[in-house]
């Protein structure tokens, strides 16, 4: 309950939050809602002892469109996510995933930078950074360089950012016409995190999906896209018959880990279930 | 190394040395002695240290006072103007929305945000964004007739 | 002056505006000169021997004042059991265990600093040289061959063997019996999660020789007792305790505890304050955890569905050590109540208690009747499948009739009052029962498994007759002490043995007082939790407060108006017993002219001028009653789900509650205790359980992110009603109403659960709580057997 000694720092650029990380390096971390790390700390499962807030660096925050790409620092808040206009009307599945994070209390605090640099395998936005085709965007030492959503979830709390580098933002294409998308979860009763969470991507056209970008959270110890339904589903009919077919490769390549939740079969069930209905719901959305 | 916060808690500065590593709950219940805020679980769960930063509901315990140098802070404490208790608080007593009262504190900030969000829910609306705040003893059933009777007085009725 | 009557008037309560507004006094809101912040070091193994305790580079550490171990605590007793079983194996429970500990989580050392969080860093330096041993948790592996014996004292870990009922005519009537089914039934653990954590602030004031324990307590004269008397051998009219506000109990709170104990002896070594609280993980390891039953169950039934027989065997898990009403919970509070609302000609139950590498297991708000509400209900729908019949129908069949002074059980209790089927039928009219199950066959024919599952309950509470417990084994008398003190100005103070933690006894108690008296009831106090001021009280467990706490009020009420009326009849010159007390006055029967009010009593009472001979000054009376029986609330609840077929997720669409707690002073107050019972009655039936990994001895599921507590969105509004059948116990006729709602409740869900997956042909589901992945399986299975 009582977090471990740390100093407190609160650079006011991006700059200045680098040079702390590469001053301390493996003692420093950062912190952006602190809804991840400070419950860790409380349980003294991690006990940085440079804590670098990240709550003064203005550049972090907001939310800007730029051409047909919704730019979110990495600072927004999921309230400012679920709440946005900009959000709801260019990518309304996004305000829907941030919306089911955590409790309202949480959302008011947690940020979309912190969670995706935290990479818990059962968080809610992984999946639908990887089926909308998400860039996230780095600033190191050498410089800023952009992480495509395929290549950022490495492993189990593992991203591909580097020790010294910041997420800064995350570029997230508005949705194309002709193209729906959900995101459907199957949450934990006690903590609220995805036991599973798939998120879909589909265009249809003339009753057939012509792209399908689905990914899978929660039953894995990282978001995966699942490239096993979205080839089966390409080209087919957006109907019922189709999407439980192609539904039924969901589970693979997800390394699905049983815990108190459910055994390793069950979950795979569930990933199935709810790529089918995630597939539906994106159908179902397109205008 | 201690660090000085300061911070407007229900209108009145707060100055204090802290360690870095203290808790906004406990500073609101140690350093500035209001007791109201409650600590009841270690996970960020059950919400009974809610309170208001900045004119947002946040779970006091898992934020670090140094978080909040500067703020803007409001607790319970802060809701009744005058002695004149302040509508949420007035429903959860007319109906009956506590019993042990360790998590009305919470249950009150919370819903203040909620109806400041939303003035007219629906019960399932409540539900759900009850979601941050456990209560062990009503089952709920009078926390959403409150919350639903607050929203109606006001809203004028 | 008419006033209206406040029994049966739902009083806002008069305890809310502090709690509305924060301003309530828990435990951990104290702040006292000088006070330091203990932490206790607990043993991460579930069996390890201890070699040494080194506390050199902690006791240097920033900030502390002190560092205690077992060893120091010279001439310190066990923590007690009162409750003795024949034959009950009782190992010892030390406040700081020195030799071994036998749970994760069993306290070793205290940690004393200037800060909370000084101590927390400083009892990470504490460093304990364990002997790990071999652990067993698990409830059915701690009496087998091969398990680890925990305790010296116990072989095989069995604590006791203990039987009820008649085991010739059980077996001759299975015998006979023309069809007879067999369950599995288990019942799984849980833990309390009141709000609250347990806390405690303990202080020694070296100039006096009087300590003050503040500590969250449902019950503080026998923390007192219990810990003067049996454990630290101070004595106990030197210590004061003191709950204040306290948030939630539910039964976890009943119990002396290690933590208040070791603080209380700790404060006079250092001549300082210490104040403990407890963190949610600390909660889930050492509060008193509930339940923990695993049972085999038979039911002999005729054709036509009337019950012949029932045979239980149960095994409960005790945990690693006694803790202080344990034995009694799964014994005379659970295969007592057997019997149920049915007639049954023959009953035989077995209890085998073990001991495991847990958490002492202790009441729960329920505490056995639960158990035994689960097991019948669970048992009755599985004689109405095998039978093919109706579950309405085949209550119905087997209910006790109406009755209204006695009914003599086959388990030894003897009810008070019942109309069992009085209640039913209220029930399937507020359910519509006929076009539920028109509803059910419609959307079963599409696919969808909606269920309904009965709940028709008894329980014993308002415990208890002294002279009958302490015949079963009880080492404490379940009386209750109620004085009244009327001053001067006519205002009264009333000292409740009894504890409130969410019950409202502020308003009802007052409420009783001012109907009595027919004064306002702003002119009445009501005092609680603090033995500086309230005579020896049993507190508040078991729905008793009001059944037996009111009525020693009730009790000393009556002595206050029979001095009235002499004190009266001697101002009025006239003969006392010509004397009674109607609204607020003490009036000549006959002549309602010659009347004095209340108020010009009492002050008479105190400048007695005009005075009658042989009466005292004064206006004040004690009372102690003892009760004549238990009580036994009864009702019936039903629950409707919906499963998911592709999650086994389960939605609760109805939940309805028809309960019968005789007498009902605040109907809102009484309302609010069922909603809150059915919560957690639900909550055992689909999320809640205390998980233990057998082979590392580790509580798995020890923190609110694995344990799932209710949540708002998880639960409807519940639709309640009532009868009323007064019990013929007490003057105020109330049975008790605190724990009917999660004795009911857990059942009604599980039967819903069972039903909805009738069609597949599904009629038992052998363990709790449902998760999906449970429900699922189990309708897997099934299709697969079709």
């Amino acid at each position: 309950m009582y977090p471990a000694q740390f100093e407190y720092h609160t650079p006011g650029t991006v700059k200045e939050a680098l040079d702390l990380l590469g001053r301390h390096k493996d003692d420093a971390k950062l912190l952006a809602g602190g809804h991840s790390l400070l419950p860790a700390m409380k349980l003294r499962l991690a006990q940085p002892k440079h804590l670098v807030d990240l709550r003064k660096v203005s550049s972090l925050s907001g939310i800007k469109e730029d051409g047909g790409t919704l730019v979110i620092g990495a600072m927004t808040t999921h309230y400012q996510v679920e709440s946005s206009q900009a959000v709801k009307s260019k990518c309304p599945m996004l305000a829907a995933v941030a919306a089911q994070i955590g409790d309202p209390m949480v959302r008011n605090m947690g940020t979309i930078g912190g969670s995706l640099a935290h990479a818990d395998p059962a968080a809610d936005y992984p999946a639908a950074i990887i089926a909308l085709g998400a860039e996230m965007v780095a600033e190191g030492p050498k410089g800023k360089r952009t992480i495509k959503a395929d290549d950022f979830f490495k492993g189990l709390l593992t991203t591909a950012l580097a020790e010294d580098e910041i997420l800064t933002e995350v570029r997230v294409p508005a949705i194309a016409g002709k193209t729906g998308a959900a995101y459907m979860k199957f949450p934990h009763p006690a903590s609220r995190f995805a036991v599973v969470g798939v998120a879909a991507v589909l265009s249809v056209e003339g009753g057939k999906v012509g792209k399908a970008s689905v990914a899978v959270t929660g039953a894995g110890t990282k978001a995966v896209r699942a490239k096993g339904v979205e080839a089966a589903i390409t080209g087919k009919a957006a109907d019922a018959a189709s999407i439980q077919a192609a539904a039924e490769k969901a589970a693979e390549g997800v390394d699905v880990q049983a815990d108190l939740q459910g055994s390793v079969e069950y979950k795979s069930h569930l990933v199935r279930v709810f790529a089918k209905r995630a597939m539906e719901a994106a159908a179902a959305a397109v205008k | 190394m201690k660090k000085t916060v300061s911070m407007t808690i229900n209108g009145s500065p707060q100055s204090h040395e802290v360690e870095p590593r203290l808790l906004l709950v406990h500073y609101i219940r140690e350093q500035a002695g209001l007791t109201g805020t409650h600590v009841g679980c270690d996970t960020s769960q059950c919400g009974a240290c809610t309170v208001h930063v900045n004119g947002v509901a946040v779970k006091s315990c898992t934020l670090l006072a140094v978080q909040c140098d500067g703020a803007q802070v409001l607790t319970i404490e802060g809701l009744a103007k005058d002695g004149k208790l302040h509508p949420i608080q007035d429903a959860f007593w007319e109906k009956h929305g506590l019993q042990c009262g360790f998590c009305t504190p919470g249950m009150i900030m919370s819903a203040h945000q909620m109806l400041q969000r939303n003035p007219r829910p629906t019960e399932a609306q409540i539900r759900h964004d009850l979601e941050g705040n456990l209560c062990r003893c009503t089952g709920y059933h009078n926390i959403v007739k409150a919350i639903q009777y607050a929203a109606e007085k006001m809203a004028g009725k | 002056m008419a006033t209206a009557r406040l029994l049966g008037a739902s009083i806002k309560r008069r305890e809310d505006p502090r709690f509305i507004t924060g301003k309530g006094n828990y435990t951990d809101d104290l702040k006292l000169a000088g006070m330091t912040h203990a932490v206790f070091v607990r043993s991460p193994h579930a069996n390890a021997k201890i070699r040494k305790i080194d506390t050199a580079k902690a006791s240097k550490a920033p900030g502390v004042v002190a560092i205690f171990t077992g060893k120091d605590m010279v001439g310190v007793n066990s923590l007690p059991c009162g409750w003795l079983l024949p034959e009950l194996k009782i190992p010892p429970h030390m406040p700081l265990a020195s030799d071994a500990a036998h749970y994760v989580g069993d306290p070793v050392a205290i940690v004393i600093a200037e800060s909370q969080s000084a101590a927390s860093d400083a009892a990470e330096m504490v460093a304990v040289d364990w002997e790990v041993l071999p652990s067993v948790t698990s409830t059915e592996k701690a009496a087998a061959k091969g398990a680890p014996q925990i305790h010296q004292v116990a072989p095989s870990n069995e604590a006791f063997k203990w039987q009820i009922g008649d085991a010739a005519a059980t077996d001759a009537a299975f015998k006979a019996a023309p069809v007879t089914v067999k369950k599995r039934i288990v019942n799984q653990r849980l833990v309390a999660n009141a709000m609250e954590p347990r806390a405690c602030v303990a202080r020694y004031d070296d100039s006096t020789g009087d300590w003050t324990l503040w500590v969250t307590s449902q019950n503080p004269h026998v923390h007192r007792l219990l810990m003067t008397a049996f454990v630290l051998g101070i004595p106990e009219h030197k210590v004061r305790v003191i709950a204040p506000d306290v948030g939630g109990g539910f039964g976890s709170k009943i119990f002396l505890y290690n933590e208040e104990t070791v603080c209380t002896w700790a404060t006079k070594q250092i001549k300082r304050p210490i104040r403990w609280t407890s963190s949610r993980r600390e909660a889930f390891q050492t509060d008193a955890h509930g339940r923990d039953h695993v049972t085999d169950a038979e039911v002999a039934v005729a054709k036509d569905g009337k019950f012949l027989g029932l045979r239980v065997k149960t095994t409960a898990n005790l945990g690693a050590y006694l803790s202080t009403f344990a034995p009694a919970v799964p014994t005379y509070l659970y295969a007592t109540l057997l019997n149920g609302v049915y007639e049954w000609p023959a009953i035989h139950a077995e209890v085998t208690g073990v001991f495991t590498n847990t958490t002492p297991v202790d009441a729960y708000r329920g505490a056995g009747r639960p158990e035994a509400c689960y097991l019948l209900e669970r048992m009755v729908d599985a004689a109405a499948a095998a039978l093919k019949m109706d579950p309405a129908d085949i209550r119905k069949k087997n209910f006790i009739p109406k009755f209204d002074n006695g009914y003599q059980t086959k388990v030894a209790l003897s009810y008070d009052s019942g109309n069992y089927a009085g209640a039913f039928d209220k029930l399937l009219g507020m359910l519509d029962y006929k076009k539920f199950r028109a509803d059910q066959a419609a959307a079963r024919a599409k696919g969808r498994l909606m269920g309904i599952g009965f709940s028709t309950y008894i329980e014993a509470c308002s415990i208890a007759p002294s002279k009958v417990v302490g015949s079963l084994g009880a080492q404490a008398g379940l009386w209750e002490s109620g004085k009244v003190q009327v001053h001067p100005t006519g205002k009264v103070s009333v000292f409740t043995g009894s504890h409130s933690h969410g019950q409202g006894h502020e308003t009802t108690m007052a409420q009783i007082v001012a109907d009595s008296l027919g004064i306002p009831m702003d002119d009445v106090e009501i005092v609680h939790g603090d033995t500086g001021r309230v005579p020896f009280g049993m507190g508040t467990y078991g729905s008793r407060s009001a059944s037996v706490g009111g009525t020693a009020i009730v009790m000393s009420l009556d002595k206050i108006k029979e001095k009235g009326k002499k004190i009266a009849a001697h101002l009025l010159e006239a003969n006392p017993k010509d004397m009674e007390y109607v609204g607020g006055q003490f009036v000549v029967k006959g002549s309602p002219q010659k009347a004095i009010p209340f108020g010009q009593v009492a002050l008479t009472a105190y400048v007695p001028h005009n005075y009658p001979e042989g009466v005292e000054p004064g206006l004040e009376e004690t009372s102690f009653y003892d009760p004549a029986n238990f009580c036994f609330p009864f009702g019936a609840h039903a629950c409707v789900v919906e499963v998911d077929p592709d999650t086994g997720h389960v939605q609760i669409l109805r939940y309805l509650a028809v309960d019968d707690v005789g007498n009902v002073i605040n109907p809102m107050i009484v309302d609010g205790m069922v909603h809150g019972g059915i919560a957690q009655g639900v909550a055992q039936a689909l999320w809640e359980e205390a998980v233990y990994d057998n082979a590392s001895g580790q509580l798995v599921s020890g923190s609110l992110m694995d344990y799932t507590l209710p949540k708002a969105d998880m639960l409807p509004f519940y639709e309640t009603g009532r009868t009323e059948t007064p019990t013929p116990v007490n003057p105020l006729g109330v049975k008790g109403a605190g724990e009917t709602g999660t004795i009911a409740s857990t059942p009604a869900v599980v039967n819903a659960v069972v039903d909805a997956l009738s069609g597949l042909g599904v009629d038992h589901i052998d363990a709790m709580p449902l998760t999906p992945e449970r429900v699922w399986k189990t309708a897997q299975a099934a299709k697969s057997r079709k």
